[in-house]
């Protein structure tokens, strides 16, 4: 058979198909139809529910947001009784929870997708992945009662450790300074990070997994270590889906409710230490919500409400930003 | 395509069937008075207990939600609900503007719990300003010279106190800090009374739960409790001067007397606090939950409202005084009687 006789064949059997397809087309074309519309309006209807969202906690904190202004941001008072509100301790301790969360999740989980992708056994894969995705479908509530009645108590029994060798440190050892009450913002932001690593991690080892063995291996075949492919070859080539993963767990981290609100102390005022208590927006408006009896104090806790969507899309568009200047840099790079 | 028609008639016929069942269920709880209350969750074991009970006997339903005082005081004066219940009263002013009654249902009290290690329940003697004090975040230790002026015979350790409150709004906060506002100028200025406070020191635990699993930690710590919780799981109590100079203990007794020192019939609309009243074994931190009415709601609703809490007030004492709630005196009751005439006509 030579090349135009193949392609004489190849037509002759596009034709009969296309004869099939064609008599089906009317029925299916209404399906396609439908169902690009169907998919189609559910994608769209996540955007109305996200608008709607905003608009809502815009109209409900606007009297808080008008009441105190701009100052609601930065002053610390949170006055039920006098009914005078400001957000920033609770600002600072989302933050700053979150920010405990991710130093220590985003390394662990990418040790774990590491391992799981290029260098545990294979019969070791299924069981291990299995038990970090049970992990992420634990309640949160769990978490915040296991932080309060079980590790809360061994974490006050290495704190007066904390406190002689972290807080001896120059410089940084006013963080690490405090009773040994085993609640706090570094608790927090441990069983936070413990709540996100499964997230993190579970990204993280399917995008190490789709990463084509031949670009791997040529970089073995070099004589390159295994910190060097992941390093050089693996991290380059999945940075968009790690960098996705990674904020996926830090938008987890910045809402969470439960947990934080069992071990974070929930204490109206700002400290340097991280052993100290704090408050998060989260916990607050959990905390304070069912008894809010005056409108101002209503509004505020939607304002808090606000505040943290905001939060949550500046770092979600500041996540977008570094991956387009990633992707910038590559271009002049070559 | 077959198979998946036939599943999804099957799914289609299951879920009509589900949807008949559910609408048999809900005809047969129409076939009593069926009404619906929202608010306080201190209040909400009584009510559910009440509730059961009266359902039994009459065979007319009341669904409670305990949502929040705050939660039920919108909803009444939203009037989707047939009565709303509130751990703080509303002033006389707000009820008449909204058009609202309010009356008392039970007393309830709370108490300090501390951890000290090697001090029995019920040994160290608090006073009201000294309690204000620690809250304040100015006495920090155990030893300090006004506790030890109270606890001569109890052997204070030179140990720090770890303030404990409650996280989330509760009204066991607000009669808390009524207390400490009626014993302390310091605590009435600067941080008052609500249910929920811009606390000076300390940290907060949600829920009883969490302030009494903080004070189990935590050495050298105080926190407030329901009475309930603290006989459910045998917490390490402390004793209090009442307004008489008394020491006291908590007991539904101590309540009721707290009760029993008010002149309900003084008071407009039931606008007291039970906290810090006279009497020799009055319990200085005694509270109460109030129910909340809509004077404009159909007179039939009000009337089955009324005739449940009635009930309650008359047939429900030993339930409530099983899960540590102490019922009104009869002479709250009547003046409570009084008052329904008066506004409700019923």
């Amino acid at each position: 058979m030579n090349g135009s006789e193949v392609a004489a064949a190849g037509e002759r059997y596009a034709g009969a198909a296309s004869e099939r397809t064609s008599a089906r087309r009317s029925r299916t074309s209404v399906a396609d139809f439908l169902f690009r519309k169907g998919t189609g309006f559910v994608a769209f209807l996540v955007a109305i529910t996200l608008v709607a969202v905003m608009v809502s906690l815009i109209i409900e904190g606007w009297q808080a947001l008008h009441t105190f202004g701009w100052r609601f941001l930065v002053t610390t008072t949170w006055d039920p009784v006098t009914n005078a509100f400001g957000a920033l301790v609770f600002i600072v301790g989302t933050l700053v929870s979150s920010a405990i969360a991710m130093l220590i999740a985003v390394p662990v989980s990418f040790g774990i997708a590491l391992f799981i992708s290029e260098l545990s056994p294979g019969w070791l894969r299924g069981p291990v992945s299995a038990v970090i995705e049970l992990l992420a479908a634990i309640p949160s509530i769990i978490y915040g009662m296991w932080g309060l009645l079980v590790f809360a108590p061994w974490f006050a029994a290495i704190e007066p450790w904390i406190n002689d060798h972290l807080g001896a440190i120059p410089g940084i050892g006013m963080l690490f300074q405090g009773p040994p009450m085993g609640i706090g913002m570094l608790t927090a932001g441990i069983v936070l990070a413990i709540m996100i690593i499964p997230f993190i991690a579970s990204i993280m080892r399917d995008v190490f997994m789709i990463t084509p063995p031949a670009l791997k291996e040529s970089a073995y075949a070099l004589g390159a270590t295994t910190w060097e492919v992941a390093r050089r070859v693996i991290l380059p080539y999945t940075r968009t889906a790690v960098t996705g993963g990674i904020f996926l767990g830090l938008g987890r981290a910045l809402g969470e409710t439960m947990a934080v609100t069992f071990i974070i102390g929930n204490a109206n005022n700002l400290s340097a230490s991280l052993l100290m208590p704090g408050s998060s927006i989260a916990s607050v408006i959990a905390n304070e919500f069912t008894e809010a009896t005056t409108s101002l104090y209503k509004s505020s806790l939607l304002a808090l409400g606000l505040i943290l969507f905001v939060i949550t899309f500046i770092v979600l568009a500041l996540a977008k930003l570094l991956l387009l200047r990633l992707e910038a840099g590559e271009g002049s790079k070559s | 395509m077959k198979l998946n028609r036939r599943t999804f008639t099957k799914a289609a016929l299951s879920i009509a069937i589900a949807g008949s069942m559910g609408g048999a269920m809900i005809a047969n709880a129409m076939a009593g008075v069926s009404l619906t209350g929202a608010g306080s969750t201190w209040v909400y074991p009584l009510v559910a207990k009440w509730s059961a009970a009266y359902e039994k006997e009459t065979g007319n339903k009341v669904n409670y939600q305990s949502i929040g005082s705050g939660g039920g005081i919108a909803q009444i004066k939203a009037g989707t609900v047939a009565f709303g219940a509130s751990d703080m009263p509303l002033k006389p002013e707000e009820l008449h503007k909204e058009g609202l009654i309010q009356f008392p249902t039970a007393v309830a009290g709370e108490d300090l719990i501390v951890n000290l290690p090697g001090i029995k329940p019920g040994t160290v003697i608090l006073s009201g300003p000294v309690v204000a004090d620690i809250y304040l975040g100015k006495i920090k230790k155990w030893n300090d010279p006004a506790l030890v002026k109270l606890n001569p015979d109890v052997k204070l350790p030179d140990m720090d106190i770890t303030v404990v409150h409650r996280s989330d709004g509760s009204g066991t906060t607000f009669t808390f800090a009524d207390y400490l506002s009626k014993v302390s100028p310091e605590w009435k200025e600067k941080v008052g009374a609500n249910t929920s406070l811009n606390w000076p020191a300390g940290v907060g635990g949600k829920g009883n739960e969490g302030v009494a699993a903080y004070v189990q930690r935590i050495p050298g710590s105080i926190g407030y409790v329901e009475y309930a919780y603290i006989l459910e799981n045998k917490l390490n109590y402390a004793r209090m001067i009442n307004r008489d100079g008394k020491v006291v203990s908590p007991s539904l007794k101590g309540f009721q007397d707290a009760a029993a020192h008010v002149d309900f019939n003084k008071a407009e609309d039931f606008y007291v606090i039970l906290t810090d009243h006279t009497g020799p074994d009055t319990w200085p931190i005694s509270g109460c939950t109030w129910q909340i009415l809509r004077k404009n709601a159909p007179k039939a609703t009000n009337e089955e409202v009324t005739k449940f809490f009635l009930w309650g007030f008359d047939k429900g004492q030993s339930m409530a005084e099983s899960i540590a709630f102490g019922p009104l005196p009869p002479s709250t009751v009547d003046v409570i009687k009084a008052y329904w005439k008066k506004n409700l006509g019923v």
